[in-house]
């Protein structure tokens, strides 16, 4: 069926179809509108283009450790986004305690990187208790055993910080140098969102410099492959699991600062919808594959700022932006049915076999 | 260098290993044959850590290595090609040969690629290729280069025959007779009893768990069991 018209179209196609269909018209029709409209100036839209992208880096910052575990266990690690709660919500402490010494608007930069590191750090531990604790027992068990461990490791972890620290919003220190906005060439740019979108770049080059060209990445690589090959060149498969699920906690940690940093609030609960969308972003590079992962969370990002606006708006709906999860999730759900390999990814089945 | 004696290895309740034995000295090749199902490749997955006997002795050179995990075991020396390559498809030739040599970080590292590399010079044409690309004879020298990577005293190899046109067969065995003669020790398992009695210096037949012949190879090419089940008399 696939490439080309089926024979005979089932009850079930033809409602795919008319999914489809539904879909591309309201998206056609609702672009057309905005554009005719003229509503908004190129200024406008640069600004969304920017907030997406810079979103969409933390989106794809988290997206990598969902991909790199499941690459390795063909695991979904539900409690990721609690991994990435748990950097920024403790990182908060020392921001706070930076900021109210002084320290924050007196020395930012090294403030900022001690906030990123206690971050990073935080996430690695939990990420690597997590594994220890909750997944390497039930390596082998049935694929579903550890994927309700890990429902209850995000539930275990939402609670826990807020039976330690309450369920109020906290709110994130705003060191001065990230106040206001830079002008490139003629373009505004908030000061935070580029910071953002470049430290998150920075450590995507990183991360896969490290997976493509050190021998602990290799390594990585070929366990992902071969479990049991890789054991018979003499890698010590848990280490590598371990140190996977720490490379991808500590990008994790990393994104909990950034996102702290352009939403300036910290709260038990804020790992949770960040969570999906970068599982959703993962799912839409092709889960599994780094690189996926990466446009996965920069594409999510841009049409979730974009999208409202360019195809909800000229359809006349009135807050087009609080619809922009709707269109996440519709694209997760349109890519589960009709690409479940992903932008990048090789078949879901393949991979299994 | 390789004892083992009373080997009971199970899957679940079926009972794949019922009591063998077997010794390979230093600097021999030994074969191990048998058909289908006889459990040869249950036996060199229990050498090398991927199988954990329930009963019985695993010793190199005098050191138990039952329950030892693979990689503790590879160290100590032993390096198993295993059934089907398993090399890894998405990493080039060169990549595979580097985590061949995973638990090394000697300068030694080097001149070994280049003795992979005189040994296959077709993998030294095809350091940068992805190595899923390869054929299939190419990719068996592959799985041989990277175990050699190593540095073995003892080579496992599990049936590096199969699939493989004749032509390529008898240089892969040459290869293999090449490699014990620089000093390695090797334990074959082959389907292939004719050519692997030819290089070997001794064999082992196993039927169905239990070892049920054992002799030099001259011994078990003049048998007449043997003659019938396997060298197709
Ligand atoms: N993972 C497994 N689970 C259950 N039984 C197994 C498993 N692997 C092997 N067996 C059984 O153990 C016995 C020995 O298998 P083994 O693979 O060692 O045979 P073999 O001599 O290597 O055969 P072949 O020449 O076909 O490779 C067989 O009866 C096989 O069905
Ligand atoms: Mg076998």
């Amino acid at each position: 069926m696939r490439g080309g018209w089926p024979d005979k179209l089932s009850p079930v196609d033809a409602v795919l179809w008319g999914f489809r269909l539904v879909v591309l018209v309201l998206v056609v029709w609702g672009t057309i509108g905005t554009v005719l409209a003229a509503k908004y100036s190129g200024e406008v839209w640069l600004d969304f283009l920017v907030f997406g992208l810079s979103q969409g880096s933390i989106y794809a910052l988290i997206a990598l450790g969902y991909t790199m575990v499941y690459g390795i266990l063909r695991m979904i690690n539900f409690a990721h986004g609690e991994v990435f709660m748990a950097g920024a919500y403790t990182a908060y402490f020392v921001a706070d305690a930076l900021a109210r010494s002084g320290h924050l608007d007196r020395y930012p930069l090294p403030s900022l990187l001690l906030v990123l590191a206690v971050s990073m750090t935080t996430s690695t531990l939990v990420g690597v208790l997590l594994e220890r604790v909750a997944y390497r027992p039930l390596r082998h068990a049935p694929r579903l055993v550890p994927l309700i461990a890990a429902i209850g490791a995000s539930f275990f972890l939402q609670y826990a910080f807020r039976g330690l620290y309450g369920s109020g919003f906290k709110a994130y220190p705003e060191p001065d140098i990230l106040k206001g906005v830079w002008t490139f060439a003629g373009v505004r740019i908030l000061k935070t969102q580029a910071v953002v979108l470049v430290a998150a770049v920075i450590m995507m080059l990183g991360l896969y410099a490290f997976v493509m060209k050190t021998k602990t990445g290799t390594a990585m690589r070929a366990v992902a492959e071969d479990l049991e090959a890789a054991a018979l060149m003499g890698i010590n498969v848990d280490r590598i699991i371990v140190t996977t699920f720490a490379v991808g906690a500590a990008m994790a940690g990393a994104a909990g600062l950034l996102y702290a940093l352009v939403f300036k609030q910290v709260h038990f609960f804020m790992g949770f919808v960040p969570g999906i969308k970068a599982f959703t972003a993962a799912v839409l590079g092709g889960i599994g594959n780094i690189p996926g992962a990466m446009l996965g969370g920069l594409f999510l990002g841009l049409v979730e700022s974009v999208g409202p606006i360019l195809f909800l708006d000229g359809l006349g709906i009135v807050a087009p932006y609080q619809l922009k999860d709707v269109i996440a999730f519709t694209m997760l759900v349109m890519v589960l049915i009709f690409r479940p390999s992903g932008l990048l990814g090789e078949r879901l089945a393949v991979k299994k076999a | 260098m390789l004892t083992v004696s009373d080997l009971h290895v199970y899957y679940a309740e079926i009972h794949a290993l019922k009591g063998i034995s077997l010794e390979v000295a230093k600097g021999e090749i030994v074969a191990l044959l048998g058909p289908n199902g006889a459990g040869k490749t249950t036996t060199v997955k229990s050498l090398s850590g991927l199988l954990h006997p329930r009963a019985g002795v695993i010793e190199l050179e005098g050191e138990s290595l039952l329950g030892l995990p693979p990689h503790a075991i590879v160290t100590r020396g032993v390096a198993h090609v295993p059934e089907g390559r398993r090399i890894f498809n998405r990493l080039t030739v060169l990549e595979n040969l580097e985590m061949g040599a995973y638990i090394r970080s000697d300068a030694g590292i080097a001149q070994d690629l280049q003795r992979v590399f005189a040994l296959f010079p077709r993998l030294e044409e095809r350091q940068t290729q992805v190595a899923g690309t390869l054929s299939g004879g190419e990719q068996q020298m592959l799985a041989i280069g990277r175990a050699l990577m190593a540095r073995p005293r003892v080579l496992l190899l599990d049936e590096p025959s199969m699939g493989l046109a004749p032509v390529l067969v008898e240089q892969i065995f040459e290869t293999i007779v090449d490699i014990n003669r620089q000093g390695t020790t090797i334990l074959l398992v082959e389907q292939n009893a004719a050519m692997a009695l030819d290089i070997a210096h001794r064999g082992y037949v196993l039927e169905t768990g239990i070892v049920v012949l054992a002799g030099t190879a001259a011994e078990l090419v003049a048998n007449a069991d043997v003659r019938r089940a396997y060298l197709g008399e």
